[in-house]
């Protein structure tokens, strides 16, 4: 009986929803924001926004595209799968068709997904998704969809690049590889491994160790393990606190090894590591604050100076990036209709603060130039910016150029007729 | 119960299928259609969780589990389907989900059911997260970060049902809840749901008339694993994609059959859209539900029925009025407070400090409005001590024409 | 042997924290039969007021200040929400404090934030104490350590030599006697549940720094502090702290062991099919399993011995 009653309860709720409904208002161009908002990976979710905010912004000073202006829808997914499908109904239901998320490899697949089924059986409804960092490979390999888009690097390019950068290091005689265990990471040790075979068959691997994600709090025994191997580099896509804990036990015990990370940078990670990460630990990205140029200098300011109280700095390049590639496609077909706008995003190119980047049409992946920088103190001129107001940035060691990071592609996907 | 055939109960159950039937044809968008069947799969495995909690009394912070594995392993069927290695209609995936989740329950209700009380509750959390740690080891079995996906349009279709649009799936996802519902309520009433309920009220009683509380406990949690391996099947079917990670340590799960499985799918997909805080007031609910009515709402309602029986209930209802009024005052000073604090902390720097808040706009910077709320508040607390004097009062009369009435 | 040296210090250090953890939280159990959910919370408040105090006062006094802190608001805890709660029943306790943990840990979001705060190690105890040849022993894992043991051989005292203590040992096996010779039971309920969190409080002080202060560390140690508390034995101080040292023991030894069951296959001479969908299972080391472990050894205790190590009681 008490079922009964939750059914009526239901009517109640589903009648509340009702006011959402279809508003597909005259001369704005409505880009969802799909990421969790709320929750333990709510601050990183925030970051984005802002970035998204940013340069939504800028477009709209500048009159904004074929005379609409952008706005930024954000929705909740909790940073959950069975979330983001779920708000993925909703946005479709709001007549909006564009939408926007990066932040982990899941929510991107179950998206990509669902987005396919969708596009498949209402075509006139057609979504376009743009990822900003979802970099699991499958996006843009076997499970690629024609209307994603990536514009960040994905883990094995980056991985190309930071071999190709290790490879050059004749002080690199064994490598140890400290991973967390999930897809993630053990297809980052799987890449090095195989690269690292193939570009110096000299280097010896002297550990391959997986831990679970999340749940390791004292990381000594692995650095004692570590040092016990005789390495000289460490090579981890460890994130968040494993990669902040694994820095601070190494420095503990004196371990002078490199540590060769993708995510040293992320938000929340380099006011943990502090003085620890100086002068060993370096990063693999698309960007970082200091890789000079006064587009670069101007765009960390002007973030700065419209966030001045959030400790975060000017990041996401590849937001940034695929809201100028958007609006160049949408201009160039004079509309903001996905399935006119997307084939003309493939080949587009671009001169951004970073070089030139350009979206591959066989898979739809962003080609750009990928950096390895070394966590160093600020001392206004070669770091000249430090993150999160910690006093340390990153000063860049190498910059692989773009061509040098395209990956052979098994994407197959089906175009739209017509 | 009345020997009489139990026409009342008829009724019940009719009007709920007819509620079920029509809700999507009343709500036609597709996100309140998903979200109407995200709804019966959460009253499936609320339901399998209350036969623990609330039939047995055991608290389990492991019940994810079984949803998740028999998610699972249908996700697997299906596609074992889709291959044509496995002939099975889709419409009955969820007993494959069933079948995983009973021999789970069976294999781990072995080792839990030994227990009772909090170090049952101890132990199940540690299977949780020992069953969460694996899946993340075997890639292979639970696809790894990306979960396992899967097409529900398979096999030929019946009659013209293929599953292919989500109307399909809610009326495949209605009948099976309306099954599971009727099936566990005749559990209730089998001999081993009375034991049950003597295991959790006493389990030396249930001993002492010769029936082992450990067996009536092992009993209960494999068949609850079944119903949870439903609700996980359903759950492939309606989502296609299934990640291990999303259901094991998933509050919503574990809240659920406490405060209604509806009122937290409502709460998680519809709140928040429109506040940040969702997971505060989340929390704030559950903590006062538990503090002053930890039986759950349908408690409050069971609680109440001496005083209608008594023609008293009049009596409460002035004092509850003003408790409500109060209570109401207490939440608007309270969540003016809380979404300012949000508002300042996440959203100040987009937007700025100014925000419209119950259709006024205030600005955060400054004393003025948190002054108010604050105020308010207190007000709403105050009023709240002052009328609690008069609900008790009103409860002392029912009391008395209880006892008169039973003739005390 | 450099190896080893280190790990069994570095396996210490670690098994004493998580004897502080895990005593408050077997005294609570023990006394009021409650199992306090919210426990790891303060520990997490620990560190977070302990952070707060020393960005005014510096980190010594917010040793003392952070853990009074918590002891009050532990005993707020206890006298307004779990006493409310009692008349309900156990499971409803342990729901309290379940409601209770999620509630500290959303309002630790809104004060400090999701991203971890940089409460870093006191500059006096940030070098080296000394080397095992190459390694060098940081000092502040001596000085976790010393304050470990301190608080350990302090709790031996109250709870022997004290008459609070004795007062306390009748009550856990005999309340309702203690009850009856005239002493206040509620109240002493009260000083167990705020002493229990003021030495979750303290672990939180020391551990908040040496690892990573953030709105997720009490969710990450409080399960395995479950499992360390139903390993030794419910209600077992004695039993928790060898379990306590055993567990942190099988968790930093076991980093170092590569051996998966493929390769006790390969010594004993089984041949293994690869392309099975087994071979994942085979090919996982016991150190990759390493956090998984104490959840196994749990299980297994409860298969052998479902009372724990040194439990007197059962479910």
């Amino acid at each position: 009986m008490v079922k009964s009653r939750l059914r009526a309860a239901l009517i109640g709720t589903v009648a509340a929803l009702a006011f959402a409904g279809p508003a597909a208002a005259q001369g704005v161009v409505k880009i969802a924001y799909l990421e969790g908002l709320s929750g333990p990976f709510g601050n990183v979710g925030e970051v984005g926004l802002r970035h998204l905010q940013f340069a939504a912004e800028r477009i709209n000073e500048k009159g904004g595209v074929l005379g609409q202006k952008i706005e930024v829808v954000p929705f909740d997914t909790k940073t959950s799968p069975q979330e983001a499908q779920l708000v993925f109904k909703q946005l479709v239901d709001q007549g909006i068709r564009y939408m926007m998320q990066g932040n982990g490899s899941a929510v991107a697949l179950a998206l990509s997904e669902a987005m396919g089924k969708h596009n498949a059986r209402n075509p006139e409804q057609t979504v376009l998704y743009m990822n900003y960092g979802a970099v699991d490979p499958a996006l843009t390999n076997d499970k690629c969809n024609f209307y994603h888009f990536r514009f960040d690097a994905d883990v094995d390019m980056k991985m190309q690049a930071l071999t190709n950068y290790m490879a050059a290091q004749k002080s690199i005689n064994k490598v140890y590889l400290i991973n967390q265990d999930y897809s993630f990471g053990q297809s980052v040790a799987k890449a090095a491994r195989a690269m690292l075979n193939q570009k110096r068959p000299d280097v010896q691997i002297v550990g391959d160790d997986l831990h679970p994600l999340g749940k390791v709090k004292d990381f000594a025994p692995y650095v004692a393990k570590i040092k016990a191997s005789g390495a000289d580099a460490v090579v981890t896509g460890n994130w968040g606190n494993d990669v902040a804990l694994l820095i601070k036990a190494a420095k503990d015990a004196g371990l002078t090894a490199d540590f060769y990370t993708y995510y040293a940078g992320g938000l929340g990670t380099p006011p943990v590591i502090g003085e620890a990460g100086v002068g060993h630990l370096k990063q693999v990205t698309v960007f970082h604050s200091n890789i000079g140029g006064s587009g670069t200098v101007a765009n960390v300011e002007a973030y700065r100076k419209r966030f001045p109280d959030s400790k975060d700095d000017f990041y996401w390049t590849s937001i940034i990036n695929a809201m100028t590639m958007l609006t160049m496609a949408m201009e160039k077909v004079k509309s903001t209709d996905p399935v006119k706008v997307a084939p003309a995003l493939e080949g587009i190119k671009i001169d951004t603060i970073t070089g030139e980047v350009t979206m591959r049409a066989d898979n739809h992946q962003a080609v750009q130039p990928i950096f390895v920088s070394t966590f160093s103190k600020a001392n206004g001129k070669d770091v000249k910016f430090d993150v999160e107001r910690t006093g340390f940035g990153f000063r860049t060691d190498a910059r692989i150029e773009a061509k040098d990071t395209a990956l052979p592609t098994t994407c197959k996907f089906q175009r739209p007729k017509g | 119960m009345s020997a009489m055939f139990p026409w009342r109960r008829l009724l019940v159950w009719s009007a709920m299928a007819a509620v079920m039937i029509v809700a999507p044809l009343v709500f036609t968008q597709g996100f309140a259609v998903s979200m109407l069947s995200q709804m019966g799969i959460a009253i499936i495995f609320a339901l399998s969780y209350n036969m623990l909690l609330g039939q047995t009394g055991m608290l389990s912070f492991g019940h994810a589990v079984y949803f998740g594995l028999g998610a699972f392993f249908a996700a697997h069927a299906l596609n074992a389907i889709g291959a044509n290695t496995l002939g099975w209609p889709v419409s009955l995936l969820p007993l494959i989900g069933g079948a995983a989740g009973l021999v789970f329950g069976v294999i781990f209700g072995y080792i839990t059911t030994k227990h009772s009380g909090t170090p049952f509750a101890m132990i199940s959390l540690g299977i949780a997260e020992m069953v969460a740690a694996c899946s993340l080891m075997f890639p292979s079995f639970f696809g790894g970060e990306g979960g396992i996906s899967t097409d529900r349009v398979v096999g030929n279709p019946v009659m013209g049902v293929d599953f292919g649009p989500s109307i399909q799936v809610y009326y495949l996802i209605a009948a099976w809840c309306f099954v599971c519902m009727i099936a566990m309520f005749a559990l209730t009433q089998t001999p081993l749901g009375r034991m049950a309920n003597a295991v959790r009220d006493n389990p030396e009683r249930a001993r002492f008339v010769g029936y082992n509380p450990t067996r009536v406990r092992f009993f209960m949690l494999s068949l609850a694993g079944f119903f949870a391996g439903i609700a996980g099947a359903l759950e492939v079917i309606n989502f296609g994609n299934v990640l291990l990670m999303a259901f094991i340590g998933g509050i919503g799960h574990f809240y659920g059959p406490i405060i209604g499985a509806v009122l937290v799918t409502f709460l998680q997909s519809a709140l928040s859209n429109y506040t940040q805080a969702w997971l505060l007031y989340f929390g704030l609910f559950f903590l006062v539900m538990i503090l002053f009515a930890p039986g759950g709402i349908a408690s409050l309602l069971t609680l109440h029925k001496p005083a209608v029986q008594t023609r008293t209930f009049g009596r409460l209802l002035l004092p509850y009025a003003g408790a409500a009024a109060a209570a109401a005052i207490l939440m608007l000073g309270l969540v003016a407070l809380v979404e300012m604090l949000y508002h300042l902390e996440t959203k100040a720097e987009q937007v700025g400090t100014v925000m419209s808040l119950f259709g006024r706009q205030m600005d955060t910077a400054t004393a003025q409005p948190w002054i108010v709320a604050a105020g308010i508040l207190l007000v709403g607390g105050v009023l709240l001590v002052f009328v609690a004097r008069f609900v008790r009062a009103g409860w002392g009369h029912v009391t008395v024409a209880v006892n008169r009435a039973k003739g005390i | 042997m450099e190896f080893f040296l280190v790990t069994l210090l570095n396996s210490l250090s670690y098994g004493l924290l998580l004897f502080m953890l895990s005593s408050g939280l077997t005294l609570i159990f023990s006394m009021m039969g409650v199992l306090n959910f919210a426990h790891a919370s303060f520990y997490m408040l620990g560190a977070y007021f302990a952070y707060q105090t020393s960005t005014y006062v510096g980190f010594w006094p917010a040793l003392v200040i952070a853990p009074l802190v918590v002891a009050g608001l532990g005993a707020l805890t206890e006298r307004y929400g779990l006493r409310t709660v009692h008349k309900y029943g156990h499971v409803a306790e342990l729901l309290f404090t379940f409601g209770l943990a999620y509630i500290i840990e959303e309002v630790v979001h809104l004060i400090w934030g999701r991203a971890p705060v940089p409460y870093r190690i006191p500059e006096i105890l940030d070098f080296s104490a000394f080397s095992i040849f190459s390694t060098q022993y940081p000092a502040y894992r001596v000085f976790m350590m010393l304050i470990s043991v301190a608080m350990l051989v302090a709790l031996y005292l109250v709870l022997t030599r004290t008459r609070i203590g004795m007062i306390i040992q009748a009550s856990l096996s005999h309340p309702d006697m203690v009850q009856a010779l005239g002493h206040n039971v509620p109240t002493v309920f009260m000083l167990v549940f705020a002493g229990g969190a003021a030495l979750a409080g303290l672990a939180g002080v020391i551990g908040g720094n040496a690892f990573v202060t953030e709105p997720g560390m009490a969710v990450s140690v409080g399960t395995i502090v479950f499992v360390v508390v139903v390993f030794g034995g419910m209600g077992s101080l004695a039993g928790a702290f060898i379990a306590s040292l055993i567990i942190g023991a099988v968790q930093t030894f076991s980093v170092a062991f590569d051996y998966s069951l493929l390769s006790l296959f390969g010594t004993i001479g089984i041949k293994v099919n690869t392309e099975s969908g087994w071979m994942e299972l085979w090919k996982v080391t016991i150190a990759q399993a390493a956090p998984v472990l104490p959840y196994l050894l749990m299980v297994a205790m409860l298969i052998v011995r479902p009372k724990g190590l040194m439990g007197t009681r059962e479910g």
